[in-house]
């Protein structure tokens, strides 16, 4: 069991979401950025999309009030166990009664407390995340707060981790090859042209050559984009369709929306483009009145991408159980 | 932009499909939306009905999300011939024979006029018709859920009347009650969640459209038949 001890608003309980739900109108949920909720699980020996915490308003404490293992992933807010400063991107073992404090993040947006067995809430429709907006799912629906205790999964072969941990780069590091750095602080997001991108005659090339800033209306739901805004040239009224995270819909505005995880399941603005899903994360992690640009790319260069990223998680998984394995045979 | 750049963008270009009366374009690496190009009706949607079952035993298909006569398909991994898989959904599309889903009748009680209809002002202008007629015309009209979506267990209604189409709001209201009775375009509904809603309002339904703990969330299914009927008229 653990305890949330102090936490902001807004923090929740997530794993990789609810998709087959969406012709219902059921938003998928799950961890805005997945990849960093996958690398914890693995380093952990968990199933890859067991529940964690997605934090992502500081500073947040908990107590472990058992024996078991975690890991911090994706923003890197410093974490200390015990008073103690820890790596991030590190699996750990703790004793009871350890608390765990994150401060505000250096780099990225959301951090997510992954700890062996799972954050065990009763699925909902097939998943444990929240649903901020429909009220269910994870933590009785709602974000997390103070004096919350949540159980956890049982496991009956945990990994015997080493003693200092077991880390992993950054996958903002180990994926450079894949992933562009950021051009003058400007994130390069990929993303393929939708279905009314021609509607946009001329502005859709500023679509593309412009830099956008993540506006303060920015959360779970989708991010507004600030700049010069860009208008079809003939005004359309669009049947309801279904959308997914990532779809980037241009409102009468002119001022892009990127959907995120917990977005509307369908839509009737023109679309203009849709991020490639290996993206998705980094959009998970870039902060709001940060700036970034889009970059047009094939289905082709979204799956080498995909291909990589999936490769980088079964690696993570394979080599903590392999050293893990070691160390067991050793003792 | 340099050569390559565009060089590269060229065929992403000509990824979006039009024939036979439907059109496919990508959302993102791992989805498509099929469009009929047709009329706004019932025969369009049953075949779109009919598409989706064939779509959905593909062995690619993750979920499939009806909407108002069109489809989207989320696959579980990105295309790696996109130009193929859009070719497949227009052949699925040709071959889609009408079905029709049989589905359950369901009467809402609706409170016209009073403190929710925020818009039904807006629409007599538009309409040119008085608020009187505009309540009239909208519950003598029987509707058939189309699709659900946007919102837990939101049902999509076709059927409206053309003389009371009105387009989805500029500016959305940040904070529409569950419950409002909507218009969006040529579209009805009642929404399910209070919040942001880019539909105009003209009365008030009371009544719980989801509950995830259950087998069936959802109320409304597509296919269902829907009346509105006028629990009160308050102009």
């Amino acid at each position: 069991m653990i305890e949330i001890i102090q936490t902001g608003p807004f923090n929740t309980v997530q794993d990789l979401g609810r998709p087959g739900f969406r012709n219902i109108g059921v938003t998928t949920s799950g961890a805005m950025d997945p990849l960093a909720l996958k690398i914890g699980n693995s380093l952990l020996g968990n199933e890859s999309g067991a529940a964690a915490l997605e934090i992502q308003t500081y500073p947040f404490k908990l107590r472990f009030s058992k024996a078991t293992a975690f890991a911090v992933t994706g923003a890197d807010c410093g974490a200390s166990i015990g008073g103690r400063t820890i790596q991030p991107c590190c699996a750990l073992s703790v004793e009871a009664g350890q608390v765990l404090e994150l401060g505000q993040p250096r780099v990225g947006t959301r951090a997510y407390i992954c700890i062996t067995g799972g954050i065990d809430v009763a699925p909902v429709m097939g998943s444990r995340s929240t649903s901020l907006r429909g009220a269910f799912g994870g933590r009785e629906g709602r974000h997390l707060m103070t004096g919350d205790t949540l159980q956890l999964g049982e496991v009956s072969n945990p990994l015997n981790l080493p003693a200092a941990g077991l880390s992993v780069v950054d996958p903002t590091y180990a994926l450079a090859e894949v992933y562009p750095a950021p051009q003058d602080g400007v994130l390069l997001v990929r993303a393929i042209p939708a279905g009314e991108h021609a509607l946009f005659g001329a502005d859709a090339e500023r679509f593309w050559s412009q830099t956008w800033k993540i506006s303060t209306q920015s959360d779970r739901t989708g991010y507004r984009l600030m700049g010069d805004p860009i208008k079809p040239t003939t005004p359309v009224e669009m049947r309801s369709h279904g959308v997914v995270s990532g779809v980037v819909q241009v409102p009468p505005s002119g001022e892009p929306i990127i959907q995120m995880a917990d977005a509307n399941t369908a839509g009737g603005y023109p679309k203009i483009a849709g991020v490639i899903e290996a993206d998705l994360w980094r959009l998970g992690q870039a902060r709001i009145g940060s700036r970034l640009r889009f970059v047009r790319v094939t289905h082709a260069q979204a799956a080498e991408v995909e291909k990589a990223v999936t490769g980088f998680v079964e690696d993570v998984r394979l080599t903590s159980r392999m050293v893990c394995g070691a160390l067991q045979a050793m003792s | 932009m340099s050569a390559s750049a565009a060089k590269i963008a060229a065929p992403v270009e000509s990824l979006v499909l039009d024939r036979n009366g439907a059109r496919v374009s990508p959302i993102g690496s791992r989805a498509f939306l099929l469009e009929a190009t047709g009329a706004f009706d019932l025969a369009s949607q049953r075949r779109i009905w009919a598409l989706s079952r064939a779509v959905e035993l593909w062995s690619e298909t993750l979920e499939i999300v009806p909407g108002m006569t069109n489809l989207l398909i989320v696959l579980k991994q990105t295309a790696e011939d996109p130009e193929a898989l859009a070719s497949r959904l227009l052949e699925a599309w040709e071959q889609a024979e009408s079905i029709d889903l049989t589905g359950r009748r369901i009467e809402i009680a609706v409170t016209y006029g009073g403190d929710h209809a925020t818009d039904l002002a807006a629409l007599c202008d538009r309409s040119g018709l008085s608020d009187r007629e505009v309540v009239r015309i909208h519950y003598e009209g029987t509707y058939r859920v189309f699709a659900l979506g946007s919102a837990p267990g939101f049902g999509y209604l076709h059927g409206l009347d053309p003389r009371i189409y009105m387009p989805r709001k500029t500016v959305p209201s940040l904070n529409m009650a569950r419950g409002c009775v909507t218009i969006g375009g040529m579209q009805t509904g009642v929404a399910v969640l209070t919040g942001p809603n880019g539909w105009n309002s003209i009365g008030f339904a009371e009544l719980q459209m989801f509950d995830p703990m259950s087998s069936m969330p959802a109320v409304m299914a597509p296919g269902d038949t829907v009346r509105f009927v006028p629990a009160s008229i308050e102009l």
